[in-house]
């Protein structure tokens, strides 16, 4: 029988050390898939965050640099200015992106920085056991708002697509649910599109991805998925934000 | 090819110019007193090199965009004043516990805090003991001149390269802002090892990570060796000083940058006077000229540490000299020079035995 579906030679064969129902294997696969497809694995490097994802490069197979907390967005700069040529991601998580490093991402996108972000939305710390994110939904119970978000008390979740879609150097945002195949598929069209823009010079892309979190949810996985589908996307609207053509 | 170029120019400016000049093709800095010059220069001169200038958001961007630079293997730069270097401080660590070659500026102001923008010496400790968290060191030299401004920043990208780490150009604002004639001489290139860490697409090789992340125990403790086996090599190869009436001295003044200026200008005035007086600059701060403190204060010598600050670097001294010696300190605290008058009264008060 032909072979359809296999392990792309981009994502290293090992288990990784994420929690059972986390986006991020999935998130890690549709990035590798991504560029086997466009055969730019030679051709890319890539900026690990801090947060859950710090080793991301224990799993992608291409060049990696690791940043500061927050600092994503500037280290991939740094790269990107000196390799124009070569495709630059950075990976980054909501506490990473939305939170410590709020000015890094705004300035990279409203330079219009030709790199692509992967943005990992799942609204907790998961990282340091679970703590509020810019993106923790109103009421949602962490280990820094045990009596749930209270926006009076810490304000509402961070749109962060809607926030730089006023920039004009940020020209391609999309927001993807990896919540089913469907909308796994849906994300994985919205990062060919982000590594077009790179790939034509438009501008700054970013795809962010509402992912699960079962740990910090303290749900099931299946319920986990059904929480983003049922309740995440009504706070934070998937489709296509921002496209340029 | 290239001949010798004289030119009048500030230390801010020598310093663009040199980076430049020694193949930097990448700065990125923030807006902050007194070493503007320098950016505006990097600005207007950086786009004709060929290379690229980026304002950055902050201090903070500035610094982990040459990190991103620095992976890649190229030669970046940043430049800040006191408070500006605080905010890098995270950065650096990240740099030197990764390993990567950048130079940065420190053009010294008062402080603490936004103190004031007046020049002062008052961020030794933050500069040679580390600076940022984690146990490191990273290269630190103290030019004295507009023309030391020029050479030793050309050399610093040079060691950056050598050694993998961070060098830290320590002037303070008087030497930023003032204005000396400087003779630019081609250079040659030293020979200097592959960058076979840099992240350039991992075309026909197997992939690199650039890190300072070991999360395994061991593997930490491995790194931290290595760090340590480094800076032990720095510490054995790079020391640096100039000595100045050193054999003569029965009161050897220890100074860098302005202070030493001043420190000379007291011994010109010193003349014939005891005790008789002597300098010793160091260039690298860190490393430390140890040995030769030690060797001196063998030989009997006193010594007058004398800084832009409440004494800082004379803590190095004391260290040095272990107690053979007498030690003695000059200085002016907030911002500016000490004058040569107090300078010969302390030297004149550690010979009486005060």
């Amino acid at each position: 029988m032909p072979r359809t579906y296999a392990r792309p030679k981009t994502l290293f064969d090992t288990s990784t050390h994420y929690c059972a129902g986390c986006g991020h294997g999935i998130a890690h696969r549709l990035l590798a898939e991504v560029i086997e497809e466009r055969g730019i694995r030679d051709r890319t490097i890539g900026v690990a965050p801090v947060g859950c994802a710090v080793i991301a490069y224990d799993y992608l197979d291409v060049d990696m640099s690791e940043a500061a907390h927050g600092r994503t967005p500037a280290v991939a700069t740094g790269i990107k200015r000196a390799m124009p040529d070569r495709f630059v991601f950075s990976y980054q998580g909501d506490g990473d992106l939305a939170a410590i490093g709020t000015a890094e991402i705004i300035h990279a996108a409203n330079r219009g920085e030709h790199i692509t972000v992967i943005f990992m939305n799942n609204t907790v710390y998961g990282m340091t056991q679970g703590q509020m994110a810019p993106t923790t939904l109103v009421g949602q119970v962490t280990t820094t708002t045990p009596r749930g978000r209270d926006p009076a008390r810490e304000g509402g979740p961070i749109r962060v697509c809607e926030l730089l879609a006023v920039l004009d150097g940020a020209v391609f945002l999309a927001r993807g649910a990896l919540s089913s195949p469907r909308n796994v598929r849906e994300a994985k069209r919205y990062l060919h599109r982000a590594f077009d823009t790179q790939e034509e010079k438009r501008g700054f892309s970013l795809v962010e991805l509402l992912s699960p979190c079962p740990t910090y949810w303290r749900k099931e996985p299946v319920e986990a998925v059904k929480h983003i589908d049922e309740v995440l996307v009504k706070v934070f609207p998937t489709g296509i934000i921002k496209d340029w053509s | 090819m290239a001949t010798e170029e004289r030119l009048l120019i500030t230390g801010n400016e020598a310093a663009a110019e040199a980076a430049i000049r020694a193949g930097c093709r990448y700065y990125y800095g923030y807006p902050i007193t007194p070493q503007n010059e320098l950016t505006a220069y990097m600005a207007e001169h950086m786009p004709e090199a060929g290379g690229v200038f980026i304002q950055a958001e902050s201090e903070l961007a500035a610094i982990n965009m040459v990190f991103g630079t620095a992976a890649t293997g190229q030669r970046a730069m940043t430049s800040s004043s006191s408070p500006g270097i605080s905010l890098k401080q995270e950065g650096i660590s990240y740099l030197a516990g990764a390993e990567l070659p950048c130079v940065i500026i420190n053009v010294m102001r008062g402080g603490p805090g936004l103190g004031g923008i007046a020049p002062a010496q008052s961020d030794y400790f933050q500069a040679v003991k580390g600076g940022g968290h984690g146990d490191y060191h990273i290269i630190v030299l103290a030019p004295y001149t507009v023309q030391e401004i020029v050479d030793l920043t050309q050399e610093a990208f040079d060691l950056a390269d050598l050694y993998r780490t961070p060098v830290l150009i320590l002037i303070d604002g008087q030497l930023g802002q003032m204005m000396e004639p400087v003779v630019f001489r081609p250079r040659q290139p030293p020979s200097l090892p592959p960058k076979d860490w840099a992240l350039t697409g991992a075309a026909g090789r197997p992939r690199r990570v650039v890190r300072s992340f070991f999360i395994r125990d061991p593997d930490l403790v491995a790194h931290n060796e290595h760090l340590q086996a480094k800076f032990r090599d720095v510490e054995k190869n790079l020391v640096r000083y100039a000595e100045t009436n050193a054999d003569e001295a029965e009161v050897l003044l220890v100074a860098y940058g302005t202070a030493a200026r001043v420190c000379l200008e007291a011994i010109r005035e010193a003349g014939s006077q005891r005790p008789r007086l002597g300098l010793l600059r160091p260039i690298t701060l860190w490393p430390f000229p140890t040995a030769v403190i030690r060797q001196r204060a063998a030989q009997g010598k006193l010594f007058l540490a004398v800084e832009m600050c409440a004494g800082q670097m004379v803590e190095d001294v004391r260290l040095a000299v272990e107690g053979r010696s007498r030690v003695g300190f000059c200085g002016q605290v907030g911002c500016g020079t000490p004058e040569t008058e107090r300078i010969l009264a302390a030297a004149k008060t550690l010979w009486d035995g005060g």
